[in-house]
């Protein structure tokens, strides 16, 4: 194996149902229903599938989210401002972990 | 410059046609396993007219490969000989194409004939051809004659516009939509149809056709305040310039795999070819523009040039397929009306 990730194992999603068949239905047809026109249309739930793809850093969701947000009608300035916000809220999350840093350190210090 | 003036070896039918049948499921078992093979016609309800290959544009994705290089144009003979043919029928729709078909000389007269004859004319419109010094009443003259304009633009950004037909396109775009905007078209009531056909900036499908239309219709307003009627999306079709583009980026694979896999019966039972007849500019038929664009003429059993027009014959034709008629039938479809499966 020469890396850990390979673009075409992306098509082979369904493979993880070969020993869970019942889960498998399950998770795509709930999968299925999540990403279907509702309160939020298409377009804008795959620029937020898009955030989180990042927020994860999961290359198979970047690279189907990028094609399915193009696909959707969205435009780079909308993809990359959806990036910002996942960057601006795992940024947000490591730094607003600095009170309990303020907190630690306040407990153990004179 | 086309493939032809560069002497690629993809401005040949043939080798996009090699490329084409490299092994990927045949189109041919598609249409089987839904019952829809072999495909025939069902009639001709629009008769295409593509007048020829010249174009002052010279986009990326061009399945015509039309350019200004381009010389190959019908004749007077042949646009009096397509008129001929609807004149022994009713066929409700003239579909008028090229390259950028008002270039052709015998545009005008071409639709002066059809409307005479009652028939709704459709003008497929680059814009930009709005603005050359020699079609400055260009406007003036589709308005007069009610034409239906169908008009290229794949995005409401200049970026993407451009991007892919050529640098400034899009700013002159916007200027021919507000001149046919101040003539009414595309306002309510007019009568004055403009139509929208936006295809995708990349080797990806296109967005559903209602969600497009209504984000084009908001943003072109609010921020042009230009007006449409509708929008029609329109797949990119693995042939010529964007095959070219395809394996050049080494996107073919993937695009093919996505047309496959997104094969939707349902389009491919409203394929346009089942109702539509395509003429070339040297009055050969066909089944669709992009077949001919392949070189790929209706099947021997039916009349193979517009002087030898037969309704009863043509309009139960079997179709010709190939790899690249995926293009039609993936997700909601594709056709010269949009897509063929409507929603919302």
């Amino acid at each position: 194996m020469s890396g850990y990730y390979h673009q075409e194992d992306l098509a082979r999603f369904s493979e993880i149902g070969e020993h869970a068949p019942e889960l498998w239905k399950k998770f795509s047809e709930w999968y299925g229903a999540v990403f279907a026109e509702g309160a939020l249309s298409e377009r804008e739930k795959c620029l937020i599938a898009l955030a989180v793809a990042h927020a994860v850093q999961c290359p198979y969701c970047i690279d189907a989210y990028t094609q399915a947000c193009l696909e959707k009608g969205s435009n780079p300035e909308q993809m990359t401002e959806a990036v910002h916000v996942a960057a601006a809220i795992r940024g947000g999350a490591s730094l607003v972990h600095g009170l309990q840093m303020r907190n630690a350190a306040a407990k153990v210090s004179m | 410059m086309s493939l032809l003036s560069l002497h690629h070896p993809l401005s040949a039918p043939g080798e996009q046609l090699r490329v084409l049948q490299n092994g990927h499921k045949p189109f041919a078992s598609a249409l089987a396993e839904s019952g829809l093979f072999p495909l025939t016609a069902t009639g001709i309800g629009v008769l295409q007219i593509n007048v020829g290959k010249l174009c002052n544009q010279t986009c990326k994705h061009c399945h015509v490969d039309a350019g200004p290089d381009r010389r190959e144009i019908m004749s007077r003979e042949t646009a009096e000989l397509c008129i001929a043919a609807l004149r022994q029928t009713s066929i409700p729709v003239v579909d008028i194409t090229g390259g950028a078909p008002e270039l052709n000389p015998h545009f005008r007269w071409l639709v002066e004939q059809a409307r005479a004859l009652g028939r709704h004319v459709m003008d497929r419109c680059n814009l930009s051809v709005l603005l050359l010094p020699s079609q400055a009443d260009l406007a003036e003259f589709l308005a007069e004659h009610r034409v239906e304009v169908v008009a290229s633009l794949p995005y409401y950004l200049e970026q993407q516009t451009d991007a892919q037909r050529g640098n400034g396109v899009f700013a002159k775009s916007l200027e021919a939509l507000r001149r046919l905007n101040a003539l009414g078209y595309g306002r309510p009531d007019s009568g004055l149809p403009l139509t929208l056909v936006a295809n995708p900036v990349g080797a990806f499908l296109p967005p559903p056709e209602h969600a497009l239309e209504a984000d084009f219709r908001r943003e072109m307003e609010r921020r042009y305040g230009v007006v449409f009627n509708s929008l029609h999306t329109i797949t990119n079709m693995p042939i010529s310039r964007f095959l070219e583009f395809l394996l050049r980026t080494g996107n073919y694979d993937r695009y093919m795999q996505k047309l496959i896999q997104s094969y939707n019966p349902a389009a491919a039972r409203g394929v346009m070819c089942r109702y539509t007849l395509s003429v070339g500019w040297d009055g050969s038929l066909y089944d669709c523009d992009f077949n001919q664009m392949l070189d790929l003429p209706v099947g021997q059993a039916a009349p193979g040039h517009i002087r030898d027009f037969d309704p009863e014959q043509l309009g139960q034709r079997r179709i010709v397929i190939g790899q690249h008629c995926y293009g039609c039938t993936a997700g909601a479809g594709s056709s010269c009306g949009g897509a063929t499966v409507k929603q919302g």
